[in-house]
C-alpha cells in the first residue's frame, strides 16, 4: 500500500514537473513585461516534441541514443525519494540524500558524453562547462546536505523532515545559511540566469543548450522533461526540508489534501522568487562562476561551522 | 589454506623460470638458466624451424601465463576461504637467518589482501599471452618480462604472507626491484629510463623509512626479536609510537603513491607494459596500504587521534590533487596512474577516520571507517586494472596514447568500449556501480563526526567530506573527458580510424570479469560488509553487523534511522523505469532518421580537428584552479602581412607540470647534490690526508676506549 502510494505521488510529481516550469516561466514574462504563453504551454510543446520523427546524426553512437533515457530515469528515480506531499514513504530508505546526489551525477555524466558523442565544437563545449559546473556546485550541495545530516543525524529525508518538525520552528543560523547555498547551487545546477539561459541558444553563453543542441523529437522531449523535473526537485527539496509544515504525516485524506495544497503554495512562492532573481540579474561570464559557486560553497562552509559551534550540546 | 598460499607462490616463482627457456642456450651463461635451456630446446627443431620457433613462443607464453593464473586463483580461493572463515593459520618456513626462520601466516587481514591480489593476477594472467605477443615483433624478449612480472607476483603475495619484519622486508624488496625492471622494460626510451630511475631511488628511500620504523618497534621487543607477534608485545612509549608512524607513513605512503611522495607514481606507472600496469596499480599499491594496515592496526595497536588526522590530511590532498591532476592529463594512462593516486587518498581519508574515531573510542564508527576504505581498496583493484587494461588494448590495436589522437573507437571497437564505459563508471563513482558504495559508506563515517569531542575535528572531518565530494565530480569529470574524447566523436588519427577489436579472447575476459564483478560488488554491499567483518573484528574489536542487520536488500551503516541505501532496489527500479519507458516510445512509425549530418551552422565541411580537444576540455578547470598547477602555456602567432585571420603559423604549446616537483623535489635534490658536494671536500685525493684521517680516528677511538 505504501510502495503504491509512493509510485502514485511520483507519477504526479512527473506530471506536475511541466506546469511548474509553465508557471516560472509565466511569471518571468509577467515580470518582463511580455504576454506570458499558456501555463499549460510546456505540456504542449512535450506533447509536439513527442509525436515527432527524432534525427540522428550519422556520427553518433549508442550512447547518443541511450543519454536521454539515462537522464530521464534518473530524474524520475530522483523525483520517487524526495517526499513531495507525504513525509514518511518507503521510498525515501531506498536511497538517501547523498544518493540522490550520486544520480544527479549519473545523469550529467552521460549527458555529457552524449554532447561528446558527435564530435561537434558545440557539444564539446557545452560538456566541459557543464563539468566545470559540476566540479564546484557538488561540493557545495554536499557541503548544505551535510549540515542538514548532522543537525538531524541522518541523511535519510523522511526522517530528517521528520526532525525539522519535531524540534518546531527554531531559527537555526546554520539552515540558513545552507538554505543559501543550496538555492544557489540549485540555479547553478538547473541551468538557470545568472549561471546558465535557458532561453538563449546564442553559441558563447550557452551550457547546457549546447550539449543538447543535436537532440529532437522524443529525445529532445525526454532531457527536456527531466530538466523540468530536476527543477522542481530542487524547489521540493528546499521547500520540504527548511520549511516542511503542512506536509501530510499521515494518510487521511485531510492530512493529504493539507499536504498538496501547502506544497503547491510553497512550490508558487518559489516559482515567483526565481523569475525575480532572474529577471533582476543578468547573466555571468563563464569564468566568473567559480565566484558565485565559491560563495555558495562558503554560505554551506559557514552553515556547516556555525553548526559545529554554535549548535551542538 | 596457508598449504594452498604456498602453492600460489610457488606458481608465481615458477611461472618466473619458465619464460627463461626462452633464452638462447649459447648465448646465456648462468648454468641453471642453460640447463633450462637445453632441456626446453630438445624437442623443437624437426620441421620448418621457423614455425617452431613462433609456436615454442607461444607455449612458453600460455604456459607462463597459465601458471600466473593458477597462482592468482590459488590466492583468491585461499584468500576468501581464510576471511569467510575467520582463522588464522600460521608456519614457518626452513628459510631465511640461522636464527630467524621465515614466519608465514594468514588471518584474514592477510587472507582479503590475497584474496585482491589474486584476482587482479588472474585477470591479468588471462588478458596478458594476447598483449605480450606484441613485444615479439618489436625485439624484446619475454625471457625478461616473464621473470619479472612472476617474480613481482610472488613478492606481492610474499609480502603480505609475511610474520616477520625480516621476511617482509625481503618480499617487499622484492616486489620493488621486480616492478623497477618491469618499469624499465621498454628502456630504448629515455623516459622510461628516467621513470624507472626516479622509481628505484624513491622505493630505496621508502624502503629505508621502514626498516628504521621496524627497526624502532624491534628494538623495544623482547629479546630483539624480528617477529610480528614479538614486535606487537613492545611496550613503545607514545613518543616512539608516533615516529614510528610518523616513518611508516613515509614509507608506505611513498609505494602507495600519497601527495607528497608521488612524483614517481605518473611517472613510472604509463610507461611499464600495460598488463604490468594494471598490476602496479590496481594490486602493487593495495600490497601497500596492506603494510600500512599491519603496521598502524596491528602492530603498533595503541593508536593516537593525531595519527589519524594526519592520515586524514594526506588523504585528502591526495584524492584532490590527484583528481585535478588527472583531469589535466592527455595520456591516457597517465590519467589513469593519476587517477590512482586520488583512490589511494580516499581509502587513507577512510583510515584517518577509522583511526580518529577508534582513538576517540568510538568502536563502531571506526568499523565503518575501515570497512569503507578496504571496500574501496576492493573497488579500486577491480577498476583500475579494468581501465589500465583496456587502456593497453588502446594502445596495442592503436599504438596510441594520447586522448588528442584517439575518438570514435567505439564504433570500431565496441566491446572494449562497452568495458571501458562499465570502469568509467564505476571509477567515477556513480550509483549503482561499486565505487558509489565505498564513497558513500566513507560520507557516512564522515557525517558521524557529531560524535568527536574536539570542535576542530568535529570542523574538520565534514570539510574533508566536501572535498571528498569535490574530488568525486572532478573525476567523474575526468573519466568523461577519457571515454568522450577517446571513445566517442569522430577519430582524430588514422590509427583511431582503422583500428579494430584485438583478436585473442582473453584480452576481452580479463577485464570484461573484471566489470563484472565491479556491477556484483555495486548490487551486493551488504554481503561485501559482511565478509569483511572478521577483519575490523580482529583490528578494532567491532564489525558492522548493523550494516545488514535489516537483510540482504538493505544496507544501513549506523542504523536505519540514520541512513540506508538499497543497490539493488535501486538498480531494480531503474531498470523497470528504462523499460517502461523504451518500451512506451519505441513506436516504429517514429523510428528515428539516422543519416543526418551534424549542425554545422551552415557553413559545412565538420572535420575531426574541429572538435573539442582534450586540452580544450579540461581548460575551465584548469583556469579556476590555476594556482594548483604548474602551468606552461606558449602561444605563438605568425602573421602573413595584414592578413589577420589567416596567420601564417600557429602555434600552441601547453606543458602541465607538478607543483611538487619545483617546490618540494628539486630544491631537495639540489640540497642533497650541495651536501655531497660539501663531504666531498674531504677527499682531498693525497695520501698524507688519509693517513692523517686514520691516525686521528685512531686517536679518537682510543681515548673513547679509555675513558
Amino acid at each position: 500500500m505504501n510502495w503504491l502510494t509512493s509510485i502514485v505521488e511520483t507519477a504526479l510529481f512527473i506530471l506536475l514537473a511541466p506546469l511548474f516550469a509553465g508557471w516560472v516561466k509565466w511569471v518571468k514574462c509577467l515580470l518582463q513585461n511580455r504576454r506570458p504563453p499558456p501555463l499549460v504551454q510546456p505540456y504542449r510543446d512535450l506533447a509536439k516534441l513527442f509525436r515527432k520523427r527524432p534525427m540522428i546524426a550519422d556520427t553518433a553512437s549508442w550512447i547518443f541514443e541511450a543519454a536521454p533515457f539515462v537522464v530521464f530515469v534518473t530524474a524520475v528515480f530522483a523525483a520517487g525519494i524526495v517526499p513531495f506531499a507525504i513525509a514518511h514513504l518507503p521510498t525515501a530508505k531506498v536511497a538517501d540524500l547523498i544518493v540522490l546526489v550520486g544520480f544527479f551525477a549519473l545523469g550529467r555524466f552521460f549527458l555529457t558524453l552524449a554532447g561528446l558523442d558527435l564530435g561537434t565544437a558545440f557539444g564539446g563545449m557545452g560538456s566541459s562547462r557543464e563539468m566545470m559546473i559540476a566540479s564546484l556546485a557538488e561540493p557545495a550541495m554536499l557541503m548544505a546536505v551535510f549540515t542538514l545530516a548532522m543537525s538531524a543525524a541522518t541523511t535519510n529525508l523522511s526522517q530528517a523532515i521528520d526532525w525539522v518538525l519535531q524540534t518546531g520552528l527554531v531559527l537555526r543560523p546554520s539552515f540558513v545559511f545552507a538554505l543559501a547555498g543550496l538555492m544557489l547551487v540549485g540555479i547553478a545546477e538547473t541551468g538557470r540566469i545568472p549561471v546558465d539561459n535557458p532561453a538563449t541558444h546564442l553559441e558563447l553563453t550557452m551550457v547546457h543548450e549546447a550539449m543538447v543542441l543535436e537532440y529532437s523529437g522524443r529525445y529532445l522531449a525526454l532531457i527536456e522533461w527531466a530538466n523540468q523535473i530536476k527543477l522542481m526537485l530542487y524547489g521540493v527539496l528546499i521547500a520540504n526540508i527548511f520549511l516542511p509544515w503542512g506536509i501530510a504525516e499521515s494518510l487521511t485524506p485531510r492530512d493529504l489534501a493539507l499536504g498538496f495544497a501547502s506544497i503547491i503554495g510553497k512550490l508558487a512562492v518559489l516559482g515567483i522568487a526565481l523569475p525575480i532573481s532572474e529577471t533582476l540579474f543578468a547573466k555571468m561570464r563563464v569564468f566568473r562562476y567559480q565566484e558565485f559557486l565559491g560563495f555558495a560553497y562558503l554560505l554551506s562552509l559557514l552553515g556547516m561551522l556555525s553548526h559545529v559551534i554554535l549548535e551542538v550540546n | 589454506m596457508l598449504v594452498l598460499a604456498t602453492v600460489a607462490l610457488l606458481g608465481a616463482l615458477l611461472s618466473a623460470a619458465l619464460p627463461l627457456v626462452q633464452i638462447d642456450a649459447e648465448q646465456s651463461r648462468g648454468l641453471v638458466v642453460r640447463f633450462l635451456a637445453h632441456w626446453a630446446r630438445r624437442r623443437p627443431r624437426d620441421r620448418t624451424a621457423q614455425l617452431d620457433e613462433q609456436r615454442f613462443k607461444s607455449a612458453v607464453e600460455y604456459a607462463a601465463f597459465g601458471l600466473l593464473a593458477g597462482s592468482g586463483l590459488a590466492s583468491l580461493v585461499a584468500g576468501c576461504v581464510t576471511l569467510l572463515a575467520g582463522q588464522t593459520r600460521v608456519d614457518q618456513l626452513p628459510l631465511g637467518l640461522p636464527w630467524l626462520a621465515w614466519h608465514l601466516r594468514l588471518d584474514p587481514l592477510a587472507g582479503f589482501f590475497l584474496g585482491v591480489i589474486g584476482l587482479g593476477v588472474f585477470a591479468v594472467a588471462l588478458y596478458g599471452p594476447g598483449y605480450v605477443r606484441s613485444f615479439r615483433h618489436s625485439g624484446h624478449s619475454f625471457a625478461t618480462l616473464g621473470f619479472c612480472t612472476g617474480v613481482f607476483v610472488a613478492g606481492m603475495e610474499l609480502v603480505v604472507l609475511a610474520d616477520d619484519a625480516f621476511l617482509f622486508m625481503i618480499a617487499w624488496e622484492l616486489m620493488s626491484v621486480a616492478s623497477y625492471a618491469l618499469v624499465a622494460f621498454q628502456h630504448e626510451h629515455a623516459a622510461n629510463r628516467r621513470a624507472s630511475f626516479l622509481y628505484l631511488l624513491m622505493a630505496v628511500v621508502g624502503a629505508i623509512a621502514l626498516i628504521l620504523a621496524y627497526g624502532i618497534v624491534a628494538a623495544f621487543a623482547s629479546a630483539h626479536s624480528f617477529t610480528f607477534d614479538a614486535l606487537r608485545a613492545a611496550p613503545l612509549s607514545p613518543t616512539w609510537a608516533s615516529i614510528a608512524f610518523a616513518l611508516a607513513l613515509i614509507g608506505f605512503g611513498m609505494k602507495a603513491g600519497l601527495v607528497p611522495l608521488h612524483a614517481w607514481l605518473p611517472e613510472a606507472h604509463p610507461v611499464a607494459p600495460s598488463h604490468v600496469s594494471a598490476l602496479m596499480s590496481g594490486v602493487m599499491l593495495k600490497v601497500a596500504v596492506y603494510g600500512f594496515l599491519r603496521f598502524v592496526f596491528d602492530i603498533l595497536g595503541e593508536i593516537q587521534w593525531q595519527w589519524g588526522a594526519t592520515t586524514l590530511l594526506l588523504g585528502t590532498v591526495s584524492a584532490v590533487l590527484g583528481a585535478l591532476y588527472a583531469f589535466q592529463q592527455n595520456n591516457l594512462k597517465r590519467l589513469l596512474a593519476y587517477s590512482s593516486i586520488e583512490n589511494i587518498g580516499i581509502v587513507f581519508m577512510g583510515f584517518g577516520l577509522s583511526m580518529i574515531f577508534f582513538a576517540k573510542g568510538h568502536g563502531e564508527l571506526a568499523a565503518i571507517g575501515l570497512i569503507a576504505a578496504l571496500y574501496h581498496v576492493l573497488n579500486h583493484a577491480m577498476f583500475k586494472t579494468l581501465l589500465f587494461l583496456q587502456a593497453g588494448t588502446i594502445l596495442h590495436q592503436t599504438h596510441e596514447s594520447s586522448l588528442e589522437r584517439l575518438g570514435g573507437l567505439i564504433k570500431r571497437l565496441p566491446r572494449t568500449s562497452f568495458i571501458m564505459l562499465v570502469g568509467c563508471i564505476a571509477i567515477s563513482g556513480l550509483p549503482p556501480l561499486n565505487g558509489f558504495v565505498s564513497e558513500w559508506l566513507t560520507f557516512q563515517t564522515a557525517l558521524q563526526a557529531s560524535a568527536l569531542d574536539s570542535g576542530i575535528l568535529r570542523s574538520f572531518v565534514p570539510v574533508a567530506a566536501a572535498l571528498l565530494a569535490f574530488t568525486g565530480a572532478v573525476t567523474a569529470a575526468a573519466f568523461v573527458k577519457a571515454y568522450g574524447i577517446g571513445f566517442l566523436g569522430a577519430p582524430r588519427s588514422r590509427h583511431a580510424a582503422h583500428a579494430g577489436e584485438p583478436l585473442h579472447r582473453g584480452m576481452f575476459a580479463g577485464p570484461a570479469l573484471l566489470a563484472a564483478l565491479c556491477v556484483l560488488l555495486g548490487v551486493l554491499p551488504g554481503q561485501v560488509i559482511a565478509a569483511l567483518g572478521p577483519i575490523s573484528r580482529t583490528l578494532l574489536g567491532n564489525d558492522l553487523a548493523s550494516a545488514y542487520a535489516n537483510g540482504w536488500l538493505w544496507l544501513t551503516p549506523v542504523s536505519s534511522r540514520v541512513a540506508s541505501y538499497s543497490a539493488p532496489l535501486v538498480l531494480l527500479a531503474c531498470a523497470l523505469a528504462a523499460w517502461v519507458s523504451f518500451r512506451l516510445l519505441r513506436t516504429p512509425k517514429l523510428a528515428p532518421v539516422r543519416d543526418r549530418p551534424r549542425w554545422d551552422c551552415g557553413f559545412g565541411g565538420l572535420d575531426a580537428r574541429m572538435q573539442y580537444t582534450s586540452t580544450a576540455f579540461s581548460q575551465p578547470l584548469r583556469r579556476v584552479f590555476s594556482p594548483l598547477y604548474e602551468i606552461d602555456e606558449r602561444a605563438t602567432r605568425e602573421d602573413r602581412g595584414h592578413a589577420l585571420l589567416t596567420p601564417a603559423a600557429l602555434d600552441f604549446e601547453l606543458r602541465i607540470g607538478d607543483r611538487s616537483w619545483r617546490h618540494g623535489y628539486l630544491p631537495l635534490a639540489h640540497g642533497v647534490e650541495g651536501a655531497a658536494r660539501q663531504i666531498g671536500r674531504i677527499q682531498t685525493g693525497n695520501i698524507r690526508t688519509y693517513i692523517a684521517y686514520s691516525f686521528f680516528t685512531l686517536l679518537a677511538l682510543l681515548a673513547m676506549v679509555s675513558a
